[in-house]
């Protein structure tokens, strides 16, 4: 069985097919990455698997339990976090507790007892701020941690994200285009993070990205897709030299 | 300048970050705690009145400055407070028997009121609040067997252990002040919390929140349950205050009077609940002055300038009359919080904190310090 399955999965917008019955497998501790040209489908499958959307049909198993039908704030406290392609991060708040809202799936403590701040909550707020503690020594944000988001540039905002990720201790993380907007060092930095994601950390990694570099650095499977259907599946250079995919980029 | 070593997470936690804070709050609060010996009782009264004010700044800031989520409808919830008091008082319910249950009520039906407002946003959710508080204004005129209907109901001075505390005294001030107190504190405690994280997480972008964990919904609902909890309760104090209440003093005014309280203070922090309510308390007696003394003062000025008896008159009639205009304070109003919004969106208290810190930078001082930097690639079609 593996660990995370994809059926059949849809997703149309009227006549519109989005995502069309695309069935894949992420196995557990790897990096899968999905490309595919603009449109194809990529984070509207992001967006199915985190619950942004109702999947038209189709099921998504998660270590071997159907989440198709889980509200989205389930998707969270079952280990799987997610990154947005145009950062999605809490504006107006410090980089120090946007983290922590990301420990939020880890919070136990009722309404009234955060109102006294019994030492219950003070010694939960402590173990939550030595995790994020770690996270920012990982990614190397220790400059960053009282700062306004507000006040941030691009790309720290970027590795910002991947930090609230991963705060929530996934099991699965979806990265949605993590190269985005970011500079070639940054993009190394990156690609670096995501592999000791997977070999330090554990997590497994299913991610969308256009930096065919990037790609082939870290990915152990590519899925390509094109109008929302899956046009091959393999290692990143079988992908790349699939007669379909040469096509969908290139025009046939 | 203080530069902060933080040797433990506690440093992150603790309510004042170092020791200057509690050297100058435990000045004010002695401060505060002398003022009915020293102040006059006309000053005493504007200070109950700040109080309670501030209370429902606290409680608003915590829905509109925190969740996000706009409401011109907490005169409404006061309201509730005030008339739960009122009527449990002629049942000789104890004093914190139904101080408990009229904020309980206000928060029951503030998460009533959560519930539909889960699917508006922005303006349609303050048509929604404002027609919740018409509603609740329009019960309070016609369901007479309760509420008395527009005559109003009396309320006796509140008995605590036996003694009656007489609306004036330093007692109820001291009651009105713990209120205030305890709200803050406890706001405080829940912005260092997991729920004050997920509001704030709310109020900047709902599908990050969801995605990390935060069930919107529910969070939604606490936050309108436990700002109208705490509206409730100052709602309690704001009638034995009063000692009369009637529907026309829940009006939509009052509910801008508390939007004003948190737009003018500054909506990013606990101190603007309080800054305001000063402010907006301080409007009234302003108002009186106009209408009092303005145009004597005008004429009188307008004499020396030359102006002949009959014209110094005429002047002051003028004033006198536009100083009494019906609507004056509307106007003001209006005119107060359009020019914080188009000059000083983070209100006194962003006005204060920039004034410190051009005096700790001295000479450094530049105004981009305080410009947010703006970001217009945030997608907005995952709301």
């Amino acid at each position: 069985m593996s660990y995370f399955r994809a059926e059949n999965l849809s997703l149309h917008f009227g006549g519109l097919k989005a995502v069309d019955a695309v069935s894949f497998a992420v196995e557990k501790g790897e990096i899968l990455s999905i490309i595919g040209p603009n449109g194809a489908g990529k984070s509207s499958i992001f967006n199915l698997i985190s619950r942004i959307y109702r999947p038209t049909s189709g099921r998504i198993f998660f270590e071997n339990q159907d989440i198709t039908e889980q509200p989205p704030y389930d998707i969270a406290k079952l280990g799987i976090a997610r990154t947005f392609q145009n950062i999605e991060l809490f504006e107006n708040a410090t980089v120090l507790s946007n983290l922590l809202v990301g420990r939020h799936r880890h919070s136990t403590t009722q309404l009234w007892q955060e109102l006294l701040f019994l030492p219950s909550v003070r010694a939960n707020e402590k173990v939550h701020r030595r995790r994020v503690e770690q996270v920012i020594e990982f990614l190397d944000l220790e400059p960053y941690r009282d700062k306004l988001i507000s006040g941030l540039p691009y790309g720290v905002r970027k590795v910002i994200e991947l930090a609230r990720a991963l705060c929530s201790e996934p099991k699965l993380i979806l990265l949605d285009e993590p190269s985005s907007g970011l500079n070639v060092e940054e993009t190394d930095d990156m690609s670096f993070w995501i592999r000791d994601m997977k070999s330090e950390l554990g997590v497994t990694v299913l991610m969308v990205e256009h930096d065919m570099s990037l790609v082939n650095r870290v990915s152990d499977r590519v899925i390509a897709l094109n109008y929302g259907r899956v046009l091959a599946t393999g290692s990143p250079t079988e992908v790349q030299e699939h007669p379909d995919v040469v096509a969908a980029y290139l025009g046939a | 300048m203080r530069f902060l070593f933080k040797t433990d997470y506690e440093d992150d936690i603790r309510l004042f970050p170092h020791s200057g804070y509690v050297v100058s709050y435990s000045l004010l609060l002695a401060v505060l705690l002398i003022a009915p010996y020293v102040l006059s009782s006309y000053l005493m009264s504007q200070l109950v009145f700040v109080c309670i004010y501030a209370t429902v700044g606290v409680a608003l800031l915590i829905l509109t400055g925190f969740t996000g989520q706009a409401s011109l409808g907490h005169a409404a919830f006061l309201a509730i407070g005030a008339y739960t008091a009122a009527y449990l008082q002629k049942y000789n319910v104890p004093f914190p028997l139904y101080f408990l249950a009229a904020g309980a009520l206000a928060g029951l039906i503030g998460a009533l009121v959560g519930f539909p407002a889960l699917r508006l946003q922005g303006i349609y959710l303050v048509i929604a609040t404002i027609s919740f508080a018409f509603i609740v204004e329009e019960i309070l005129a016609r369901w007479e067997s309760v509420t008395n209907g527009n005559e109003g109901l009396r309320i006796k001075a509140p008995s605590l252990l036996g003694v009656t505390i007489s609306r004036d005294s330093p007692t109820f001030y001291f009651i009105c002040l713990a209120v205030l107190v305890l709200t803050i504190v406890g706001t405080l405690n829940l912005l260092r919390s997991p729920t004050g994280r997920a509001f704030v997480a709310i109020r900047d972008s709902e599908t990050a929140a969801r995605s990390m964990g935060v069930n919107v919904a529910l969070y939604k609902v606490k936050s309108f349950a436990i700002s109208a909890a705490i509206t409730g309760f100052a709602g309690v104090l704001f009638a034995h205050k009063l000692s009369f209440i009637s529907p026309e003093m829940f009006t939509l005014q009052l509910s801008i009077e508390f939007i004003i309280v948190i737009l003018i203070g500054g909506t990013f922090s606990l101190h603007g609940a309080v800054l305001g309510a000063i402010f907006i308390v301080m409007i009234d007696p302003f108002l009186t002055y106009l209408k009092d003394d303005m145009p004597g003062i005008i004429a009188g000025i307008a004499a020396t300038f030359g102006a002949g008896t009959a014209t110094a008159a005429n002047i002051q009639s003028k004033v006198a009359a536009f100083a009494s205009l019906n609507g004056l304070k509307g106007a003001i109003y209006g005119i107060i919080i359009m020019l914080f919004v188009l000059f000083e969106p983070l209100g006194i208290y962003g006005r204060w904190l920039k004034i410190k810190l051009f005096f700790q930078l001295f000479p450094l001082y530049k105004r981009a310090t305080f410009k947010r930097q703006k970001i217009y690639v945030k997608s907005e079609r995952n709301r």
